[in-house]
């Protein structure tokens, strides 16, 4: 009678399809992936359960949130040539000269709240200082109305560049109080914006 | 299966014959598969995977109330109000407010305050409709935000509003006036 010998098994395991699955996510994920880049102005939307998802084109976003104490608006607008467009318009306007530099820096860049006469200096930043910078808001009184143009000039942009008419987001602050955001408001509706989104983030079931 | 090549692969080994050993051809890819597990969990934490929601929101025209000016009758009874005060404060009246169908009392915001409220109410008007023979008709909200209310609680009540379905038969408006007795009501509690 022979001796019966436990077969020692071996502990490593094949990883060969794991490895193939694992990078064809990795690909997908990077391919997928558009960096989230630190807000300029943070805010903490409103929940809501409404499911309904922000357009991703064809879209400016308004910002209203707290920066130094006081209430500011910042301007944002997806596209780059839309931005372009956008940009040189306003700078037609304001008598502002940008080189072709600034221009393109103009074009890939997130939101911005500073008046047009200081965006220079915002554009000659590096990305990750403009979050740091202070920005004070974009101008929107009525001696110096610089919001009322750049969504003007936004939509005149969108129409020449997409042909499409240009959505409006409103993406407040929820603490803000109610005046602050209905200046906006105002402001979209004296433009015959009467339709725009609240960005909101998302609530838990039992509310 | 898949084992590491430890020892010298082909080399020489003391005086011995030089034998061309037989190459392992499997390496160990745990430290691969390792590798590439983390870099997927960076790329998706850091990827914004779902668009941001929103809540559409169309005002009525502007420019239309001033030259127009003209008056909209809108049926009493079926007109709720909600007036939206400091720190949360919510309250409700139906009706005028001169002569109030259900007096103004305060609410609070979800789904045991004012939702169950609304939903009661609807039922009601869906009740006065169809006894006046026309059941199509439901309520009007009429959400009036103060100066001292703060924009999470119009986005909730808006919210409130599309999770009820007042749209559906009825509609909503936000309105900006308010009379001195509204102000007064919600100064006092």
């Amino acid at each position: 009678m022979g001796k019966i010998v436990m077969k020692k098994k071996s502990t490593s395991t094949d990883m060969t399809a794991m490895c193939d699955v694992a990078f064809l996510l990795l690909t997908f994920f990077i391919l997928t992936a558009t960096a989230k880049t630190p807000e300029v102005l943070p805010v903490d939307t409103p929940q809501s359960t409404v499911q309904t998802k922000l357009p991703a084109d064809n879209l400016s976003t308004l910002t209203i949130g707290k920066a130094q104490g006081k209430t500011v608006v910042f301007f944002d607008l997806k596209g780059k040539d839309v931005r372009k467009k956008a940009l040189e318009f306003m700078a037609d306007k304001y008598d502002v000269e940008f080189t072709e530099k600034e221009s393109e820096e103009f074009g890939l860049m997130e939101s911005f709240g500073v008046p047009i006469q200081n965006l220079k200096e915002i554009l000659n930043m590096k990305a990750a200082d403009r979050s740091k910078a202070g920005q004070p808001g974009i101008p929107k009184d009525s001696l110096d109305n610089q919001l009322k143009d750049w969504v003007l000039y936004s939509r005149k942009a969108n129409i020449e560049v997409n042909n499409k008419e240009l959505n409006f987001a409103i993406k407040g602050d929820a603490k803000e109080q109610y005046p602050a955001i209905k200046q906006v408001m105002d402001l979209l509706q004296d433009q015959k914006v009467n339709s725009f989104n609240l960005v909101t983030g998302l609530r838990g079931k039992n509310f | 299966m898949a084992e590491l090549n430890t020892d010298g692969g082909g080399g020489k080994k003391g005086g011995g014959k030089v034998r061309s050993k037989k190459q392992n051809s499997k390496v160990d890819l745990t430290a691969m598969v390792d590798l590439a597990f983390l870099l997927i969990t960076f790329f998706m934490l850091t990827t914004t995977l779902s668009k941001p929601q929103s809540m559409d929101l169309t005002l009525p025209d502007k420019e239309e109330d001033k030259t127009k000016e003209k008056p909209i009758k809108v049926d009493e009874n079926k007109t709720l109000t909600l007036l939206l005060g400091e720190n949360g404060k919510l309250i409700r009246y139906m009706g005028m407010l001169e002569t109030p169908l259900a007096a103004p009392k305060d609410f609070s915001y979800g789904k045991d305050g004012i939702r169950k409220e609304l939903l009661t109410r609807m039922e009601q008007v869906k009740q006065y409709s169809t006894a006046k023979g026309e059941p199509g008709k439901g309520m009007i909200v009429i959400i009036k935000p103060s100066k001292k209310s703060t924009y999470r609680n119009l986005v909730d009540v808006l919210d409130e509003m599309a999770i009820v379905g007042v749209n559906k038969t009825g509609s909503y408006a936000i309105v900006n006036e308010f009379t001195p007795e509204e102000v007064k009501l919600l100064e006092v509690r």
